[in-house]
């Protein structure tokens, strides 16, 4: 029996302990009417040699493409450090650290991660993680409902240039509690959220903006006058970040005269592999003055009995498990094991690293933009500067000139005009660190073929 | 078991206190039970000033390290202040829960609801029937 | 206020990675070439963002030895009730981390994951075989997340059936608290109901709740107590005969793996928490995995996206395939890595092996507490049998001596016993929530009660020093009023 360490002795031995003639007898107060058959439909046991056959073969399916694809989850260089010792025992196989005394390395852990996402966005807080970008951007504007007293609306504004799966997934999450979602324009010019449209929610009471920097396009946001704009209304700001762009870029705690009220991530960038989806973790910082309204779990640096320092979770009484039905949220769990990877990541590659891996992204996308813009049918949607993703505009369908692309082993970008049918057929495609000069030279052959173009020179 | 209940004051079952003020406002705070129940408290949140309360309302939270609790109003009336020394100082509702501790001051809607509320000797006996 | 300067005390075990930060020092075969971005300088960082400068072995270093300071499965013996705290077999981490698998970009088409879905497609077969629903979803990112997909679906079905009166959710008061955090986040209202002496729930006080406004209930079972639910059909039948749904909180689900399935219990909705009963490890607090079954009128309602198969081909079911859904909980499909994880787990178990979990975590457990009961410690619920956990209250040693479960609990970390669950739940005075898991050995558990017994003997003798521990730990008890009072969130250089 897998992992079930029992001899047929200490079976026994057991059971005349207990005083039971049976393992069977011990189901004795369960009514016989529901007990279980044969689970038929689950096959036998197969051993660590076998599954790990199995795996192997079901990995080579899916094979290692070269990959062009960002919207939202991007491929960088994590240092083999990070999950040599993410991975070890005492860390992967610890619970949530409730016996601080036994999980000082788990506490303090987020204490250092807690320090690197608050000076990372400039924000005088962070909590220990959420369970991803988007979830985290729903449970910020729940948290911006709570937060601004003064609004009784519990309505947000939310750019059509955000992410569009974290659009559904706050709609899904926040829309039971009753928060209305107002969708806010782009310039269809430049890819930016468009000021003048905001014109419109003039003298209402609106509770909480929504800025993501860059922009699902990729493209950078004018967020010093969103951010003002938002302020000038009463309204709260919720700024979503991606965390490799603020070695670069203004963060949001900048943002404006006095920065944004909330700052939230996808975390994956900085040390997670890609991994179909998951686990990632959600990054979540504000001002001190809110830190009550936030969400998830939070640690603090405090002293034992003999004056020692030492860390323990706090402002526990915001949680479920004592305020229920009142808690700021369900949520009981922080990433911890992708929280510290990036924990690690973080203080590995430093801030020199971090700068060099967002240049280098943005550097590569750019070269990877003006390579493929010689091929006939291809043009940038946009103008507004870039980060590390761009948006195309092609003269046909997206997805059959992908699926020529993949069969030629590359994951070739997303195809936006699933989500923004207005634009016409657009592709969304990212270079990171990761790329080489040869990898774009590859990508745009492969694009010029997929489009039955000799790419001109 | 704490049984400090000045005679003074009044009493609700969700263990508020309420104390008549000659310029007819009245004081609200929590009981000595209740401070002792919570343990060591470390965060006080009170009504802004000019609030309209409905008698019941949740309009405070003390929390402690282990519980929060919220705090009803005994009354309806419209907040004269809250305490704010408890910001940098909420032990007070531990140490002084009748005097420093109070939670906030408030314009009854109707002085004379003052009177329906629990006398020390009828929140004694709600004590005594949890105690079972 | 008092302050002392944290500065100014006793040496920490080891600083933080901010104390040992040098300006100008890195790990330089992390750094890719240094190329020149063209930013607008309106949008520039004017500031380096203050993170740690150290070289790639003081960070090694560093996170190295703070692991060491952690208690974890792999090291000691972690009795945490409702927690189920398994062996994570290594090989489940190993295969999943395999550079096909880590390297897959979650919106690369399908023909570059067929090996990768058809794990998650064979993953929700067999949760729907171990569980008895109809349909799963993987999505759900927590067990938490799944609580909050299952009511999201009960609110959904109402709904569809144009019936907008059921806005209450009924709770156990024994519940965990996220069931009722769930319910007011689904913006339904919490309505409690008390359990009984034995454990049980309290059917006439169910009775008198049920009705037209109830949306549903709530149920764990086995329940919070350790005890399971006996009159499991006559509160179907009263939720269902009132137009309810019956939501399974698979919290427990270890318990009865095998033997129960909560379909056949007559459960419509149900989310299983894949980083208890199917392993994936908790990593120092996340990720989970909080799948969700359901039964045949909710399967229109499930979190997108599903992972279907036509003939030998597998894509995920989004909006278009699902149009009722109650959505995205996530980015992409959730843990993914956790659900390949429990998919290995789950092939190595087997068919059998199945079977065995519930049974021999249930062996373990009521060993424990027949090894405790002898030993003269007080069960919470003396006449019932254990399942996969038991409760023992520490009220009188609390009343008499002074020494409460959680003098117990810092005690035996002393022991290299991680405590069991303190104080939840929170019906039971003083209480001590004992789950073993069926990976455990007999001498483990020997060696628990044992120090357990040593303890009591100690609380009679000499209480201070159970009063003041842990002793043997990187810190003794913290001052948490402290923390929570004075607030020292983040790392700040000496001014």
């Amino acid at each position: 029996m897998a992992f079930i360490p029992h001899t047929a002795d200490d079976v026994r031995e057991m059971l005349d302990t207990i005083g039971v003639a049976s393992i069977e007898q011990l189901f004795d107060e369960i009514p016989a009417a529901l007990r279980a058959g044969p689970l038929t439909g689950i096959p036998a046991a197969l051993s660590e040699m076998q599954i790990g056959r199995l795996m192997s073969e079901r990995a080579a399916r899916d094979g290692r493409p070269l990959n062009f694809i960002g919207a939202g989850a991007y491929e960088h260089h994590i240092p083999a450090a990070v999950w040599a010792i993410t991975t070890r025992g005492e860390i992967y196989t610890a619970y949530t650290p409730y016996q601080a005394e036994a999980s000082q390395g788990t506490l303090q852990t987020i204490y250092e991660y807690q320090t690197m996402i608050a000076n990372l966005t400039a924000m005088e807080v962070s909590n220990a993680s959420l369970y991803d970008g988007a979830s985290g951007l729903a449970e910020a504007c729940l948290m911006a409902v709570r937060a601004n007293r003064r609004s009784k609306a519990a309505r947000i504004l939310m750019p059509r240039a955000v992410n569009p799966t974290y659009r559904k997934c706050v709609e899904a999450i926040a829309s039971n509690q009753g928060l209305i979602f107002e969708e806010v324009p782009f310039d269809p010019a430049t890819g930016q959220t468009a000021l003048d449209a905001l014109a419109r929610f003039e003298g209402e009471d609106i509770t909480a903006i929504v800025i993501q920097q860059p922009n699902f396009f990729g493209v950078l946001e004018d967020v010093d006058s969103l951010t003002e704009w938002g302020h000038a209304h009463g309204a709260l700001v919720i700024a979503a970040v991606n965390p490799t762009s603020l070695a670069l870029l203004k963060p949001p705690g900048e943002w404006g005269a006095k920065g944004v009220d909330i700052a939230v991530g996808e975390g994956q960038p900085l040390g997670v592999p890609l991994c179909s989806g998951g686990p990632y973790f959600g990054f979540m910082a504000t001002r001190m003055e809110h830190v009550r309204q936030m969400p998830g779990r939070i640690v603090g640096r405090t002293l034992d009995l003999d004056g020692r320092p030492g860390f323990t979770l706090t402002l526990q009484a915001r949680e479920q498990h004592i305020r229920r039905g009142k808690a700021t949220s369900n949520i009981c769990t922080n990433q911890g094991l992708l929280m510290t990877a990036a924990t690690i990541y973080l203080a590995i590659v430093g801030p020199e690293g971090l700068e060099r891996v967002a240049s280098a992204s943005m550097v590569r996308t750019t070269e990877l933009a003006s390579a493929v813009s010689t091929i006939p049918g291809v043009h940038a949607a946009f103008s507004a500067p870039h980060f590390h993703e761009v948006l195309l505009r092609l003269d046909r369908p997206v997805g059959p000139v992908l699926d020529e692309l993949a069969a030629q082993g590359i994951a070739g970008g997303y195809d936006a005009s699933r989500d923004y049918p207005e634009l016409g057929p657009v592709l969304l495609v990212c270079a990171t660190e990761t790329k080489t000069c040869d990898d774009i030279e590859t990508y745009a052959k492969a694009l010029a073929a997929a489009l039955g173009a000799p790419r001109a020179t | 078991m704490s049984n400090n209940l000045p005679a003074e004051l009044r009493y609700t079952k969700t263990h508020e206190w309420v104390r008549r003020n000659s310029d007819g406002t009245v004081t609200i705070g929590i009981t000595d039970h209740a401070q002792h129940a919570l343990g060591d408290i470390v965060f006080a949140e009170t009504p802004e000033s000019g609030r309209a309360l409905a008698a019941g309302d949740a309009c405070a939270v003390v929390e402690s390290v282990k519980a929060a609790s919220d705090v009803y109003s005994p009354l309806a009336g419209t907040v004269v202040a809250g305490n704010a020394a408890l910001a940098d100082a909420p032990e007070k509702i531990n140490t002084d829960p009748y005097g420093e501790g109070w939670l906030w001051q408030l314009t009854p809607a109707d002085v004379g609801a003052v009177d329906a509320l629990l006398d020390a000797a009828g929140y004694q006996s709600v004590l005594a029937e949890s105690e079972e | 206020m008092t302050s002392t300067p944290i500065s100014a005390v006793v040496a920490p075990r080891e600083p933080t990675i901010f104390d040992l930060s040098r300006p100008g020092r890195c790990a330089q075969a992390q750094l890719p070439p240094a190329l020149a971005a063209d930013i607008p300088a309106a949008l520039r960082r004017r500031r380096r963002p203050l993170l740690p400068e150290v070289s790639e072995l003081q960070a090694v270093r560093h996170y190295t030895r703070l692991s060491q300071l952690n208690f974890s499965i792999d090291t000691h013996f972690y009795p945490l009730g409702s927690c189920t705290m398994k062996y994570n077999p290594r090989g489940c981490n190993q295969y999943a981390m395999l550079p096909e698998f880590l390297g897959r970009h979650p919106l690369a088409p399908a023909v570059q994951g067929q090996g990768y879905l058809a794990c998650m497609h064979e993953l929700q077969e067999m949760l729907k075989e171990v569980t008895g629903m109809q349909g799963v979803s993987l999505t759900p990112m927590a067990g938490a997340q799944g609580e909050f997909a299952g009511v999201a679906m009960i609110r959904a079905y109402h709904h569809a059936r144009g019936d907008f009166e059921r806005t209450e959710v009924i709770v156990p008061e024994a519940a965990h608290g996220t069931n009722p955090a769930t319910a007011t986040m689904c913006g339904m209202k919490v309505i409690e109901i008390p359990c009984n002496a034995d454990g049980d729930c309290d059917i006439e006080a169910l009775r008198k709740v049920v009705g037209p406004r109830t949306a549903g209930i709530m149920l764990t079972n086995p329940s919070t107590l350790g005890v399971f639910e006996r009159h499991i059909a006559e509160l179907r039948a009263l939720v269902h005969d009132a137009g309810g749904l019956l939501y399974y909180d698979g919290a427990n689900l270890n318990a009865i793996l095998g033997k129960v399935r909560p379909g056949d219990m007559g459960f419509d909705v149900i989310h299983m928490n894949l980083h208890k009963t199917f392993s994936t490890p908790h990593g120092g607090g996340g990720p989970g995995a909080g799948a969700v079954g359901v039964a045949a009128r909710l399967l229109p309602y499930l979190p997108i996206p599903v992972v279907g198969r036509e003939g030998d081909k597998y894509r995920y079911l989004e909006e278009r395939d699902l149009p009722q859904s109650i959505g995205r909980l996530s980015g992409f499909m959730g843990n993914a890595g956790v659900l390949l994880r429990a998919y290995i787990y789950m092939r190595m178990i087997g068919r059998e092996g199945m079977q065995r979990i519930g049974e021999y975590a249930t062996l373990n457990a009521n060993y424990l507490q027949a090894r405790f009961r002898q030993e003269g410690f007080e069960l919470a619920y003396p006449s019932r049998r254990a399942t996969h956990e038991f409760i023992l209250t520490m009220k009188h040693s609390a009343r008499d001596l002074g020494v409460t479960a959680m003098d117990f609990a810092k005690r035996l970390l002393d022991f290299g016993y991680h405590a069991p669950t303190t104080y939840f739940p929170l019906l039971v005075p003083e209480c001590l929530l004992i789950e073993p898991t069926e990976t455990e050995a007999k001498e483990a558990l020997d060696g628990f009660v044992g120090a357990m017994v040593a303890i009591k003997k100690e609380a009679a003798v000499d209480a201070a020093r159970l009063k003041g521990a842990p002793h043997t730990l990187p810190v003794r008890r913290l001052d948490d009023v402290r923390a929570a009072k004075q607030l020292d969130l983040i790392w700040k250089p000496a001014a």
